[in-house]
């Protein structure tokens, strides 16, 4: 079936395949599809295990059976893009199946189907409640079986769909990179990212927007700066009071549409209420890093001012989130336990209940935040909570983005090593603080992957105040997973292997993308808001590498979504909405995708002039990582002019400066990272 | 003896001992699986022997916890019903409704005639599996639907 045409359908079909697989195995899962679907099946009677394994065979899945509801889980956290679709019975021993339903859906966002021999309308309506895409009545037949790849595809569609609604590119970049998934260069994308980048510059956008989506209709790209416009509008307004119209207005962006904004608000909504819902702690980041990465998700959960604390507690906060988490060093979600996500558990709420909280699976690996500075514990995007750190911005401040970022982060946990950088910065300056660094390497964490990782996400560094060098996650695989939002952090801290070399450019983490973040993260990225999620993969903030920043954040933010899932939904929107406040919110979330990364990230800097350039960056970061490539702004980044944010660059760069500039600013790390926790949502899927 | 197979498996159904869910397996089994449904039927014996054991002994212990015979049925329900055995689960159904109105007796009365039909089932699908495994591999005729 093809959903869209061409590539992006065939990428589209191999994600759904599995979008972890390869290419090949991608491309070949296409054709198939919906053969290879991969199923995990979770009953408790085996002989109807047995029955249902045989059927799921016969109609050519991909099965994995499990009895128990809690190693299913297990199976699910350790490998985000292991399945597409999930079929679980309602009344188990050890777990109850709404539950279940309701934790994978929190966590992997898949479409899940319950079954039960029940069929009282009671119990139906409650599978419904609890967001089931499906109720199967035992006895299950094999026709039933049959079609429940619509689910897959649909899910896929819609995630899609919203993607472009509000205007991202994303969704179309991600499918390209997806397609592209080893063939980083996406002309297409990079060319639509910096045409997007053009656009902010010129103020041309209308030309600019169409063309930036040319995997997609054009629409607009919601990049990071543009979305920490967005955020800082809806806080000045209140987001009760916050009206499409008067956010139109406030933001003030010539070519951006009401409807545009509308969509974008709805999703940023959902995501809001999804990380209130979901956050069990309030805000306080900072020691909820510190806690065991499952703690991630309590503190930052209630989204305090800082986004980032929720998107850290979801911990999956999508690639944004890496952003932020980058500053906030938060950990990455990859995984790596050294970061204790607090995000985790967020889910994705970063991306709006996108697929994007993928990290928060990661983020129990992430957030560890505390001075692990080496976010990039090569390529597991666990963020390295130092490297939010690192950012050392204002260590709460960054906590928050480090949330955030983390959040991000734990989207590509896979990956995101970078996120964690973002949070590594954090850790640094004033981060050092375990809470700082719990922030950060939380926001890392779950940014780690998917927003550096993918291929943006490189090296989100962080340069949230932290003035170290922070090495950003040298985002490991191509991007792809490192989500690793070098920051640059101040802290030299290097991440091992994937440090980005964020930081050498003064704050702006360039991100690799694909490379190995190699980062550098230096960060340079000196006092500027902490958290300066420097994206520049390139190690060298200055330089502008635009290009290679597309192409590495295409690479990297098709690969995160192909690791950690982050890209998938979430990555793509790099928006780091932690780090919305400093820096325009720069979304430093280091989310794969986007290269937001580097924009939210620096929040804490100077947000007035980071703030500009940051939301520049981060909207280019957003659409560089929109587009799939990488996105991240390196351009902007590039600038290294801590003034001059290139808007198109990414927003990094523009953080970089930003939070060069300010490092005293990085106190205000506050920055809405609550924002990265949504973009990530709307990276598509 | 082919004919003898078709013979019996007709009557099972038409004897109500076994629904439509059967020939669902029967489906399912292929070369890569020739003993399938016969592998099922033996895993469901052995899994449900367990849940049967089980309420017997909750009908030992008075007063009888409902909920949790509910329970056990619900389950036992479920695995009966995948594989397709009619009046075991007609059997089930009957007891859950005794559970939920809290009949102690009927639940009693209603176990002893659903363990009957259990082990009828049993009897006549052992008898049913081995003269089809001496018949050969010969597709157990799938009802044409």
């Amino acid at each position: 079936m093809n959903l869209s045409s061409g590539k992006e359908y065939i990428s589209t079909a191999s994600s759904s395949a599995g979008w972890k697989a390869g290419d090949a195995a991608a491309a070949a899962a296409a054709d198939q599809f919906p053969a290879g679907l991969r199923v995990l099946v979770v009953d408790d009677d085996p002989t109807c295990l047995m029955i249902l394994e045989k059927m799921l065979r016969t109609c050519l899945y991909a099965v994995t059976k499990c009895s128990r509801a809690e190693t299913a889980l297990l199976m699910l956290r350790e490998n985000k893009n292991g399945f597409d679709i999930v079929i679980s019975d309602v009344h188990m021993p050890d777990m109850d199946g709404f539950k279940l339903l309701e934790h994978i859906g929190l966590e992997m966002d898949l479409p899940v189907i319950m079954m039960s021999a029940d069929d009282g309308k009671h119990v139906v309506m409650k599978g419904v409640t609890h967001g089931a895409c499906d109720y199967l009545i035992k006895p299950v037949r094999i026709e039933a079986l049959k079609n429940i790849w619509q689910h897959v595809v649909r899910k896929r569609k819609n995630e899609w769909r919203d993607f472009e609604q509000s205007g991202s590119v994303e969704e179309g970049d991600r499918l390209l990179k997806q397609s592209d998934d080893a063939d980083y260069s996406s002309s297409a994308n990079e060319g639509n990212w910096k045409s997007s980048k053009r656009r902010k510059d010129d103020e041309d956008e209308t030309d600019e927007r169409d063309d930036t989506s040319t995997l997609k209709k054009p629409r607009v790209v919601w990049s990071v700066e543009l979305h920490q416009q967005f955020v800082a509008a809806v806080n000045q307004l209140g987001i009760d009071k916050a009206v499409p119209k008067k956010i139109l207005e406030l933001m003030n962006v010539p070519g951006l549409t009401r409807e545009n904004v509308a969509s974008h608000l709805q999703k940023y909504r959902l995501y809001l209420r999804r990380l209130s819902g979901v956050s069990q702690h309030p805000s306080n980041l900072n020691s909820s890093f510190m806690s065991p990465q499952e703690a991630a998700f309590g503190p930052l959960s209630s989204l305090n001012g800082l986004d980032l604390q929720t998107l850290a507690a979801t911990g999956q906060l999508p690639a944004q989130s890496l952003a932020t988490l980058q500053a906030a060093g938060l950990g990455r979600s990859a995984g790596k336990p050294g970061i204790p996500m607090p995000f985790v558990d967020q889910r994705n709420i970063f991306s709006f209940e996108n697929p994007k909280l993928r990290f928060g699976e990661g983020q129990q690996q992430h957030v560890n935040n505390n001075k692990q500075m080496n976010l990039l514990h090569g390529i597991p995007t666990t963020m390295e909570p130092k490297q939010l750190a690192g950012l050392h911005h204002t260590a709460q401040s960054m906590g928050n983005m480090n949330m955030q970022v983390a959040s991000n982060g734990s989207q590509s946990s896979q990956n995101n090593p970078l996120l964690m950088q973002m949070a590594q910065p954090q850790a640094r300056g004033q981060v050092t603080n375990d809470s700082s660094l719990g922030h950060a390497t939380r926001l890392l964490s779950p940014m780690g992957q998917p927003i550096l990782s993918n291929g943006v996400a490189a090296n989100v560094s962080t340069k949230t105040g932290i003035q170290e060098n922070v090495r950003a996650p040298s985002y490991n695989p191509v991007l792809q997973t490192s989500s690793m939002l070098n920051f640059p952090m101040n802290h030299a801290s290097e991440l091992p292997g994937n440090s980005f070399p964020l930081g050498t450019t003064p704050g702006i983490p360039s991100l690799t993308p694909k490379v190995a973040f190699q980062e550098d993260v230096n960060s340079d990225s000196k006092g500027s808001v902490g958290f300066m999620p420097s994206y520049d993969i390139f190690s060298d903030l200055n330089q502008h590498k635009p290009q290679n920043w597309e192409l590495q954040n295409i690479g990297m933010t098709f690969d995160a979504s192909q690791h950690s899932n982050n890209l998938q939904g979430n990555h793509n929107h790099s928006q780091p909405v932690l780090v919305q406040q400093g820096f325009s919110s720069g979304q430093v979330n280091g989310q794969n995708k986007s290269a937001t990364v580097i924009s939210k990230a620096m929040f804490s800097a100077g947000d007035s002039t980071g703030h500009a350039n940051a939301q520049n960056g981060n909207q280019h970061l957003n659409s560089l990582l929109v587009d799939g490539t990488v996105r991240v702004k390196s351009e902007t980044v590039a600038d290294a002019t801590p003034t001059n944010l290139y808007p198109d660059h990414f927003g990094q760069e523009d953080l970089m400066s930003a939070l060069l500039k300010q490092q005293d600013a990085i106190a205000p790390a506050e920055h809405e990272f609550d924002f990265d926790g949504y973009s990530l949502g709307n990276i598509p899927e | 003896m082919r004919r003898q197979l078709q013979t019996m498996r007709k009557s099972l159904f038409d004897q109500g001992y076994l629904d439509e869910q059967f020939v669902q397996l029967e489906e399912l089994q292929d070369d890569a699986n020739p003993n399938f449904v016969e592998e099922v039927v033996t895993l469901y014996y052995r899994d449900s022997g367990r849940i049967i054991l089980n309420i017997e002994q909750a009908l030992e212990r008075k007063p009888f916890d409902f909920n949790k015979l509910d329970a056990y049925m619900h389950q036992f329900k479920g695995s009966s019903s995948s594989i397709g055995a009619k009046k075991v689960k007609a059997e089930s159904t009957l007891f859950r409704e005794y559970c939920r109105s809290r009949n102690g007796e009927g639940c009693m009365r209603t176990f002893q005639q659903l363990k009957k039909e259990y082990a009828t089932l049993r009897r006549k699908l052992e008898a049913y599996f081995q003269l089809a495994r001496q018949a050969g591999p010969v597709e157990t005729a799938c009802r044409p639907k």
